[in-house]
């Protein structure tokens, strides 16, 4: 597999992760059931009168890959790939209770229009004016790892030289109520707060000065059973030349329900005494809420020390050069990624 | 010039059809199946012209064997069709014996289900459990389950270019051996939400739509599923297998001109042909026809027209649209119209342009409006959508 380089990391969440390169100048803790994301002036990033349409989705999608191009210095990306599980919720639950509410009249297009699930990706192009290779994937929880799969695809297959890479998901105003009640009835529900956010990178088959670190590969599963987690993992990174004891740390979506089992048996198991991080108690949990995991793997490997706000043991190393990040949604879309130091 | 990737099985439903067979009758026979809508209770029932499947949802979880078809949003009902019937086809037993990956094509999703159940009391407890089959992947996972993949599975949406999409990344998987084995399609069911959409974008034809005609009025929508099976050189030769066709090429491109509307010289479309030529080895001249997008919007058919006539010249090969026969599928008509394509190449035949009278004066273009036997080499298959999606497909004979 050709190299595939992480030259920039931008992060809109419920931290204050948009401003500066800092890896957490402070820590929000969240203690309400739904967190929005801290959004920046947008009228900095976004000609207002594109930016008067556009839904939050759309809004952080665009500022957090405007600014991930700027800090990687390139103006047009060869590809534009992006992930979302609800994609333009905000406008899709507008249009539709507009269609109840009116008995299907007076509708507004401007809704329909935006409320498809490639707006991010079209409104990135349109802003860049980038006609080269243009990605959606709506896949829940593997939404945002699908868009790394492909952007790394792309450079391995020299159609690209640099991808920009972005998992965005709203939070929306009803929809997510609806969630929030099916979780609650359920005994061992998700107990992280809900929330959004827009995490955005630039790939590259080249190595630049502000590198932070190399994507070696990313495994996609639809299922496994808790029994072969172990199993699949090790084979994952055999097909990487490494063994469960070249793995500095681990990066875990845990999110509070049921299925965190499968992060329990990892912990417990091969990945014991290493440092264990988990982030959804900071950036909320949302489809694409493991784009936030891949910003902390990508600046714990340029940083080289991890927030004490992140750990769940009290294991620290002095080197981190290969860091796993495992994610799974109520026992599917379970994710592999490793970063390698470079 | 290179084989491509090997195409070994294909299932179909659509308005014209339950299964490839049927499709294929109704193709050569001239049978569009455009009809005021019916099954959706709607203030537009009755009025609006679309294409749409005969069965209902109970009827296709029936043929499904399952035991509640409330499970199932529509677009994973037939989507789980379509995919059956082409691993029927691709006579594959076990899905474990090869690094096996589905990837599916929607733009509603689970939508049928989320807006009968979207103004439900809060304190529903019954009825809230549907919200989860709403996101897009949902559809996607219960086919997997129907088939069996445990591995890749994956959800493409680029508006009306997704099925495309979903066939170029199988392709892709294949050729850089990430994959033995790729089940790649779309699937798309009508909804109020997007009958909705599209009428207040004043893009729906009253009439039966007519693409390429300069009189033409807008689209039909219409709901169907399609599913390839794309395996690698390897295995074809190791398992002995029937090759139906091959995927030559392809190519991806952004019109990055505007949400909805395409660019008045074609650009993305320009674009998306020129690289699915060059992925191909292919020259223009090698093109025997093109299974157009072609919706019958004013904007599609001239944007699209332009395109072409920059990719060939003076040297335009025979053309068509088929969406007059099935409507615009969305995110499934890049499936669909990849059947098609296979199909002309399987016969030796090119499927008409239904509704054409008059050309488009600034193009002067002329589809195919009758059934013509012809000898069929490579076919060009192109797929457009919002957002500046637009992606080519050149399908070859075995």
């Amino acid at each position: 597999m050709k190299s595939c380089y992480i030259n920039s990391i931008v992060s809109i969440s419920a931290q204050k992760t948009f401003e500066g390169t800092f890896f957490f100048k402070e820590i929000i803790a969240h203690k309400s059931v739904t967190v929005n994301a801290i959004h920046p002036n947008y009228k900095n990033l976004i000609n207002p009168i594109s930016s008067r349409r556009m839904s939050t989705g759309v809004k952080m999608g665009v500022s957090a890959a405007i600014m991930s191009l700027k800090e990687a210095n390139i103006k047009i990306p060869d590809a534009i790939i992006t992930g979302t599980g609800m994609g333009c919720i905000e406008d899709s639950e507008k249009f539709l209770n507009a269609i109840i509410d009116n008995n299907e009249q007076y509708l507004n297009p401007t809704l329909f229009i935006n409320s498809t699930h490639n707006t991010v990706g079209a409104q990135i192009a349109i802003a860049l004016n980038c006609k080269g290779y243009n990605m959606t994937y709506v896949h829940g929880a593997s939404s945002f790892p699908l868009a790394l799969f492909d952007a790394q695809l792309l450079i391995h297959e020299k159609e690209a030289k640099t991808a920009l890479v972005g998992g965005v998901d709203e939070l929306g105003k009803e929809f997510i109520k609806k969630v929030i009640r099916l979780e609650k009835m359920n005994s061992e529900g998700i107990i992280v707060p809900f929330s959004e956010g827009a995490n955005f990178f630039l790939l590259s088959s080249e190595k630049k000065i502000n590198t932070y670190a190399s994507l070696k590969n990313i495994d996609i599963f639809h299922k496994i059973e808790l029994h072969n987690l172990q199993e699949k993992l090790e084979k994952f990174l055999e097909n990487n030349q490494l063994l469960t004891s070249d793995i500095d740390a681990v990066v875990l979506g845990l999110n509070g329900d049921a299925y965190d089992s499968y992060y329990y048996q990892l912990q417990e198991s091969i990945f014991k005494t290493i440092p264990q991080i988990q982030y959804k108690h900071l950036s909320g949990e949302f489809f694409t809420a493991s784009g936030f995991g891949f910003w902390i793997s990508s600046n714990l490997i340029k940083k080289q020390y991890i927030p004490d706000a992140l750990l769940i043991n009290s294991i620290k190393k002095s080197e981190y050069n290969n860091v796993l990040l495992y994610n799974q949604f109520k026992g599917y879309q379970h994710t592999f990624i490793l970063l390698t130091a470079c | 010039m290179k084989k491509g990737v090997a195409i070994t099985g294909m299932g179909i439903i659509s308005s014209i059809g339950n299964n490839v067979e049927d499709n294929l009758n109704s193709l050569l026979n001239y049978n569009k199946r455009i009809a005021p809508l019916s099954s959706i209770e709607s203030k537009h029932k009755g009025f609006i012209k679309v294409g749409e499947v005969s069965l209902s949802n109970k009827l296709l979880a029936d043929h499904l064997k399952l035991t509640s078809g409330k499970i199932y949003s529509r677009t994973a009902l037939l989507g789980g069709i379509a995919a059956k019937q082409a691993v029927e086809q691709s006579n594959i037993d076990l899905m474990s014996n090869y690094d096996t990956g589905l990837i599916s094509a929607t733009s509603v999703g689970g939508m049928d289900i989320t807006e009968n159940y979207f103004n439900i009391s809060q304190n529903d407890d019954e009825n809230i459990k549907w919200i989860g089959r709403h996101h897009a992947g949902d559809s996607t996972e219960k086919i997997a389950k129907l088939l069996g993949v445990s591995d890749y599975v994956s959800t493409i949406s680029t508006a009306c270019s997704s099925g495309a999409n979903a066939i170029i990344l199988g392709a892709r998987l294949i050729n850089s051996g990430k994959l033995d084995r790729v089940i790649v399609g779309g699937t798309d069911s009508l909804t109020k939400f997007t009958i909705n959409g599209f009428n207040t974008l004043m893009i729906l034809s009253d009439k039966d739509c007519a693409p390429f005609d300069y009189n033409r009025k807008g689209l039909n929508l219409g709901e169907a599923a399609a599913f390839l099976v794309l395996e690698s050189d390897k295995l074809v030769k190791l398992e002995k297998k029937d090759t139906l066709a091959y995927i030559a090429g392809y190519g991806n491109a952004n019109d990055a001109f505007h949400q909805t509307a395409s660019s008045v010289d074609g650009e993305g479309a320009f674009l998306a042909m020129q690289k699915a030529l060059i992925n191909s080895n292919l020259q223009s001249d090698n093109i025997d026809y093109i299974n157009l997008h072609g919706t019958a919007t004013s904007n599609n058919d001239l944007s699209e027209g332009k395109a072409i006539k920059r990719i060939f010249g003076d040297k335009i090969p025979d053309f068509s649209s088929t969406k007059a026969y099935t409507g615009h599928t969305l995110a499934a008509a890049g499936a669909i119209e990849a059947v098609y394509s296979i199909l002309a190449l399987q016969n030796n035949v090119m499927f008409p342009n239904l509704n054409f009278k008059t050309p488009i004066p600034e193009l002067q273009m002329i589809p195919i409006t009758q059934v013509i036997k012809k000898k069929l080499k490579n076919i060009l298959s192109n797929s457009f959508g919002f957002g500046g999606n637009c992606s080519s497909i050149i399908f070859s004979k075995s």
